[in-house]
Parts: C-alpha cells; structure tokens; sequence
C-alpha cells in the first residue's frame, strides 16, 4: 500500500510537471518544469528497486543535460519569443496523432492484460543494486559499453564544431596568409 | 510491489505528452525537452520489465538510452546554437530553407 501511495504521487508530479513543461511560453519554467519530472522519475525508479538508475538519472539529466539546457537558454535570447505565437498550426492534427497513440498504446496494454510473467528468469541474483548492474555491463555488455563511449565522443567533437563560429573572412585572410608565409 | 500495468500507464501518458510537445511548440528548446520526456518514458517501461522479471538487462538497457539521450542534448544544442548564429531565431516554423 505505502508502495502504491509513493508511487501514485511521483507519477502524479511527473505527468502534472510535463503538462506544464509542454505548456509554458518561457523556456526556463519549462526548464525547472523538466527538473521536477525528472527528479520525479528517479523517484519512480526508487519505487522500482533501481537505486543506481535513479542516480544516474539525478546526475546525469538533472545535473548534466538539464543545466545544458539552461546554459542553452541563456546564450538565446528567448524575449522575442514571448511575444510569439506558441503554438504552430498542425495543433489539431497533432492532438489527433496522440489521441491514435494512446488509443493504440492502450489496446496494446489491454490485450496483455492477462499475459502471466514467467517470474525470476536470471540465473544468479547478486546482492545489491549497482553491483549488479556493474558486473552485467562490464561483463555481458562490455562492447555495447565501449561503442557507447565512442558515441559519447563523437557527440563531444560534433557539438564542438557545430557551435564553432565560422571565421570571419578578415581571420581566414590572415590564415591564408601565414599559411603562404609559412610555405615560401 | 505494484503492478506492472501502472507503470506502463506511466511511460504511455509520458510518452505522449512528449510527442504531443514535439509536434505542436515552435521553440526548438522546448522540442529538445520534450524529445528527453520520451526517452525518460522509455526508461520507465525497460525498468519496470527489468524489476518484474528479476532481470538486471533492461537497466543496463536504460544505461544506453541515458547515454544517447546526452549525446542526442550536446549536438542538439550545438545545432540550436549554430542556427541561432545563422539565422538568429529558435523558432522551427523560421527555419524553411528546404520546405517546399
């Protein structure tokens, strides 16, 4: 029962805070509206027994992504966008895709309603959260692992060269320049 | 332990309310924002699984979407900040070079 209650009142702020976060004209309620539902989602995983993914997700998007974001918002200026329309045309249509998602969502769910679990299908259940997890990564999905840390790379160096401002054509003479110089 | 259900109810209204973000705002931050919802719906429903079934996997699955999800936030926001260089807007509707 404590379980359901705790349950019910992260899902509640997660649903109620992303509502809000789709809703707002500026972007940094939205910002601190993303915080409350991600927070409320590592209290989620809390409930589920993922205590290293809820710190994880407290770490990495409230303490990482989230303050990117932030950072974002405050290199734009977003006054102008106060004064504008929110909301783009396709309104309705869009709130007849979701409508056709849930629907589906929901039919999807119903039809398994009665689809029995198999119960514990791991073979060795190890003692404590984030040692399990641990020692599933590192062994199991040690290349996944590293691809990843490629990917992470990669996304390093492009968000680099995307934000690079591109040289003024004063700076790129002067480059040519010494470029020359340094060949004769 | 509650059932497995209700968590999926969870991932599907997130899910949602993130879609119907990306398809109805016109500020690219706030799309950026919801794309994460959609992700954070997804790790809900891995876990859940994960913690029904006894099965460590779907959290290590959860790992990865974590880590595409700030790859997919770092070049975003590059790519905000490159077309807010060029173009001085944050605005999608604005940006239709390629729309016929």
């Amino acid at each position: 029962m404590l379980e359901l209650i705790v349950f019910y009142t992260f899902a509640t702020v997660a649903v109620v805070s992303a509502i809000l976060l789709i809703t707002r004209q500026n972007a940094v309620h939205s910002a601190i509206f993303l915080a409350a539902t991600l927070l409320s989602v590592a209290g989620v995983f809390l409930s589920l027994h993922a205590e290293f993914l809820a710190g994880v997700q407290v770490i990495v998007y409230v303490g990482g992504i989230l303050v990117l974001f932030v950072f974002v918002i405050m290199l734009v200026p977003t006054d102008r966008a106060v004064f504008e329309r929110r909301y783009n045309r396709q309104g309705k249509v869009a709130l007849a895709v979701a409508a056709i998602l849930v629907a589906e969502l929901g039919y999807g769910l119903y039809s398994g309603r009665d689809i029995e679990f198999a119960g514990p299908v791991a073979e060795t259940v190890i003692e404590g959260n984030s040692q399990w997890v641990g020692t599933v990564l590192y062994q199991n999905y040690l290349l996944p692992f590293e691809i990843a840390s490629i990917l992470l790379l990669v996304a390093i160096i492009g968000a680099v060269v995307l934000s690079k401002k591109p040289p003024s054509e004063e700076q790129a003479r002067q480059t040519a320049g010494n470029s020359q110089g340094a060949g004769d | 332990m509650v059932p497995v259900y209700h968590y999926l109810f969870l991932g599907i209204a997130l899910f949602t309310i993130g879609v119907v973000g990306v398809l109805t705002r016109r500020n690219v931050l706030i799309i950026l924002m919801s794309i994460e919802l959609m992700m954070n719906a997804v790790n809900i429903n891995l876990i859940a699984f994960s913690s029904q079934l006894q099965h460590v996997t779907g959290q290590v699955f959860a790992i990865f979407v974590i880590v595409v999800a700030a790859a997919e936030a770092a070049v975003g926001l590059g790519i905000v900040i490159a077309m807010f260089t060029n173009k001085a807007t944050v605005n999608v509707s604005e940006i239709d070079l390629m729309k016929w």
